[in-house]
């Protein structure tokens, strides 16, 4: 009797494959199958079927030959922020629609190098620019989740990665690659019931990746598991001459280094992070992740990042600058969208390409960008910022010389409804409230599920580490993984 | 010091000129500032060009090592500070040559800070004494790509193989008050490049331009508000711009008017300036460090290395040939003004030394003298430039050897000299196969003396009469009768005994 491969994690099906147990081609054409049923999801923006199982007859012929890859039978999603060679990649934007790279991102690469395979291009939010999906240009991810009081009502999968997030979370992907810049792996997985991770800047090379923010875009991945972020993460990670960020490090052995016996590990948890108002079912969680990571042997200690409440504001200062920088390639001189009205001069042909390519709200956050660069404002909005983003730095710097890791919330509340939230972007902004810091201090950073808010939704756990100290955040993630017993699935409805 | 004494004459009395110079300097290297596309000039429309060049869709700038120390080792050869932390900005405008839409410089946290250069006085320009002029910094650029307009109707076509290409703005303190001065900066910096290497100084090829600010005031006054000529792209329509800018501005002032700060652009058939744009309308360019990019930090080390490999430079040369060669003033400076012309003497003077088995000052003068006048002279005839001469320095040395061993005379060398420039032979050949040599034979040259005498009594009457210039004359004679090839060492001893 053969399992549901596609309920199979990314270690299940790479040691399953190796054992025999099935080909990757049964697993490819699986996901395939599932990709393709679940449309309603709108989680793809590109399906790429035959890429998945191009590689798993690959990967089949390897075994056969006995010349394993890390990855050989794994199939995965890409976020359609990474540029693919040879296949369509949008950043869901009109913009770039239809725009096919020439390149590979290196990411990427080194994940087919690796033997995955891609069964398609993920959804986001534009330029990886909100937290609910709402902002793709091919329209939102809708998340298989739904609250438990018989609404029925479409609930956010949480952004920018909304479509990996809900890929997994739904099995149309066992894993996917996302992009954070202010928590976009962190919340959707943390709405989804899942795992994700951003490392530590630097780690994986941004050459490829569409920019957003370029000091804090960092690609991470996302799966149903701790173990699998590590397996992706050994993958995804290392150094790139091509990104002068990049870090040049080894890339440590993630999987093979993952312990969930926190014994002599110091735990800290924030004061500042306990705000007012904090919602309940958040806090519940909160309290459960602090008693099993004392269970699992750590003592926990409390912590201060006073600088937390300038974080939101600092990003949404730094971010916005740098993407008003990075988007003006994107003018209809030489790719993607021109709009070229008639008797147009080169201004007007700038002007109407951007109204029509850019969402709303990519448009404001390059307004904002371009506003705080300004003659005259420069130092009141963007040098403050970068002051207010030191600080910050320093304050997780002083924090981890009592503690090893940091545990908070991911999300100040469980999944919010589609629509919700959406003329309001101050609301929106706020759900990256927690994920942020760590954003501004490049820090690894991972959410794992912790729990169920009242209404049956997913709620996830925030573990933050110092730079470089990836396994220190998987290892105490798994502890809290082990603990939580997370077995949630949403039912299918799509 | 004696300063300048060049004055705008207005109708209110005499207005000093002040002139500061921004000169965009193309990086020699073989990559682009943050790709590995190619550099070189004349190529086909966008054929260099790498996905960064283009701006693509997540494409990423890393500093090319090369172009970097090219700018350390002119800030060098200027006795600049050199900042061991530096960081790139990106200036951020739109327009259909810059992919990016922003273009990556360095405006807070320049490679290279201040420095000075030496222009050298030059009674003749109006430059009375030698004058430091001091250079602010020096920062490292991308350039933009090029748009061309005749290639359609009605559309714009972009060339991108010089996006990305890496520029040095080498920026002046206002310390020039002449046209002049002015020029033999620009002729002095691009001199220092071209010793370093780090800059070919074609302007004709748009690989050095000069942004020319200008301001007048009345000597002693505080400086005026100055105008930015773009883009002037030679010493001639640098000086143009510059005398035709300060005289508008006086008669601006003169006629109850204001100057604004503003860009202008030269006309180089008109020799005028037009404004471009005002300050008003000029672009907020939202300046801020290229998130892209880590601060650019320099080991001693590299430094260092950057020292080690410079050339000996210009003013060090020149110090050189007057002291240690014991060449004129005059000649010093002409022979070092170029390093080609520098590479090429010295070239001359080791092979000489070498052939004639003498130091090199001892034939320091005889090559001097033979580059800047025979060899000068006949390329200038010829329309050919040291780069393409027909003579080595070798063989230019080896026909100086022949007159410094008596092989040959003087003017002999000059008949040879007139055949190398159109063959392949070696002097010594050529004398051999021409029957050049000179003749020490003091019975030939005897008998040669004794014949022009006779021929020439009279003479020989008014010279013994005390007439002695006309020994020159006998000399001439003698020599033209033994087709100069008579040594004139032995022609006036002889003719000294034989006229008693």
């Amino acid at each position: 009797m053969m399992t549901d491969l596609t309920n199979l994690t990314v270690a299940q099906i790479r040691d399953g494959f190796r054992a025999g147990d099935f080909s990757a081609r049964e697993v490819a054409e699986a996901f395939n199958a599932n990709v393709a049923a679940a449309k309603a999801l709108n989680a793809f923006i590109v399906e790429t079927p035959e890429h998945a199982l191009a590689a798993a007859d690959q990967a089949d012929k390897d075994r056969a030959a006995g010349a394993l890859k890390p990855l050989s039978g794994v199939p995965i999603g890409m976020k359609d922020l990474f540029c693919t060679d040879g296949v369509q990649t949008t950043a869901a934007s009109h913009m770039l629609e239809g725009f096919t790279p020439t390149y590979e991102s290196t990411v990427s690469q080194k994940l087919w190098d690796a033997g995955a395979g891609m069964l398609g291009k993920l959804n986001l939010d534009q330029f990886a620019m909100g937290s609910s999906n709402e902002t793709s240009y091919f329209g939102n991810v809708v998340s298989p989740w739904r609250r438990n009081d018989g609404s029925n009502a479409a609930l956010a999968p949480g952004g920018s990665s909304g479509g990996s997030s809900a890929a997994i979370a739904a099995r149309l992907c066992p894993a996917a690659t996302g992009t954070d810049t202010g928590g976009s792996i962190r919340q959707p997985a943390a709405f989804t019931g899942i795992s994700g991770i951003k490392p530590t800047y630097g780690r994986c090379s941004r050459w490829g990746i569409i920019a957003f923010a370029s000091s804090l875009d960092q690609a991470g991945p996302m799966a149903q598991d701790v173990r699998d972020c590590a397996i992706l993460l050994e993958n995804m990670a290392g150094y790139d001459p091509k990104d002068s960020t990049s870090l040049a490090r080894p890339v440590p052995a993630w999987e093979a280094g993952l312990s969930s016996d926190l014994k002599g590990k110091k735990i800290g948890v924030p004061k500042e992070y306990r705000v007012e108002g904090l919602d309940a079912d958040v806090a519940r969680v909160w309290d459960d992740g602090i008693a099993w990571l004392k269970d699992a042997g750590a003592e926990i200690v409390e912590v201060s990042l006073p600088h937390s409440k300038y974080a939101l504001p600092a990003y949404y200062i730094i971010a916005p600058a740098e993407a008003s920088s990075n988007l003006a390639r994107y003018d209809g001189v030489r790719y993607g969208l021109r709009d070229l009205p008639d008797g147009a001069n080169l201004q007007d042909m700038y002007a109407a390409t951007r109204a029509a390519g850019f969402g709303p709200e990519v448009k404001r956050r390059i307004i904002i960008g371009t506003y705080v660069l300004s003659a005259g404002f420069y130092d009141a909005y963007y040098t403050q910022a970068q002051k207010v983003r030191t600080l910050i730095a320093q304050d997780f710097a002083k924090a981890f010389e009592a503690c090893d890791v940091i545990l908070a919330p991911t999300a100040p509340s469980a999944a919010f409804a589609l629509g919700e939230n959406v003329d309001d972007p101050l609301k929106m902004y706020l759900n990256d409230v927690f994920a942020v810091p760590a954003s501004l201090a490049g820090l690894p950073a991972m959410s794992v599920p912790g729990g169920l808010s009242k209404d049956g939704l997913p709620l996830g756990l925030q573990i933050i580490g110092p730079a470089f100290d990836e396994q220190s955040v998987l290892n105490t993630g798994l502890a809290l993984e082990e603990r939580a017993g997370f077995t949630a699935r949403p039912d299918k409805w799509w | 010091m004696t300063e300048t004494t060049y004055r705008i004459r207005g109708a209110t009395g005499d207005w000093e000129v002040v002139i500061g110079l921004e000169v965009h300097a193309q990086v020699v290297s073989k990559a682009k500032l943050f790709s590995g596309a190619a550099t070189a000039f004349g190529a086909e429309p966008n054929t260099q060009v790498s996905l960064v060049d283009a701006a693509m869709p997540g494409m990423l700038p890393v500093p090319n090592r090369e172009c970097i120390r090219q700018a350390v080792r002119t800030g060098l050869a200027i006795n600049a500070q050199i900042n061991k932390w530096s960081r790139f900005d990106r200036k951020n405008y739109f327009y259909a040559d810059l992919p990016q839409g922003y273009q990556i410089s360095q405006l807070y946290h320049p490679l290279v800070g201040e420095g000075s250069l030496l222009i050298e006085a030059d009674e003749k320009a109006g430059i009375p004494a030698d004058k430091e002029i001091g250079i602010e910094r020096i920062h490292v650029e991308q350039d933009a790509g090029k748009l061309m307009h005749d290639q359609h109707p009605t559309r714009s076509y972009v060339d991108l193989n010089r996006s990305g290409v890496a520029l040095m703005e080498i920026v002046s303190r206002p310390d020039m008050r002449s046209p002049a001065e002015a020029g033999a900066y620009l002729r002095k910096l691009r001199a220092i490049l071209r010793y370093v290497g780090s800059c070919d100084g074609n302007m004709e090829e748009g690989s050095m331009r000069a942004d020319v600010n200008v301001s007048v005031r009345k000597p002693g006054d505080e400086f005026g508000t100055r105008t930015e000529t773009k883009n002037v792209n030679s010493v001639r329509f640098v000086m143009q711009a510059i005398e035709y800018e300060a005289q508008r501005q006086v008669d601006v002032i003169e006629g109850g008017g204001r100057i604004v700060q503003e860009t202008r652009l030269f006309n180089p058939d008109t020799g005028t300036t037009r404004s471009m744009r005002s300050k008003e309308d000029a672009h907020d360019y939202r300046y801020f460090p290229d998130p892209d990019l880590l601060p650019l930090e320099l080991e001693d080390s590299f430094i260092e290395d950057c020292l080690h490999s410079l050339p000996e430079l210009p003013d060090a040369k020149r110090k050189r040939y007057v002291e240690v060669l014991g060449l004129s003033d005059y000649n010093a400076r002409v022979l070092t003004a170029e390093a080609e012309t520098a590479r090429w003497f010295e070239a001359l003077l080791a092979e000489g030394a070498r052939i004639q088995k003498k130091s090199e000052g001892e034939v320091a003068k005889a090559s001097a003298n033979w580059l800047l006048s025979e060899l000068y002279g006949a390329l200038n005839r010829i329309g050919k430039t040291l780069e393409d001469s027909p003579v080595s320095p070798e063989r230019g040395a080896e026909l100086l050897a022949l007159v410094a061993d008596g092989t040959i005379s003087g003017s002999i060398a000059k008949q040879v000299f007139e055949i190398m420039l159109e063959s392949e032979d070696s002097p010594a050949k050529i004398v051999e196969d021409k029957g050049l040599k000179q003749t020490t034979d003091t019975g030939a040259i005897e008998a040669v003396v004794a014949k022009i005498l006779a021929d020439n009594a009279d003479k020989v009457e008014q010279y013994k009469g005390g007439k002695e210039a006309l020994f020159g004359f006998f000399v001439g004679q003698t020599m033209k009768a033994m087709q100069g090839k008579a040594n004139p060492g032995i022609v006036n001893e002889l003719l000294k005994k034989a006229l008693g």
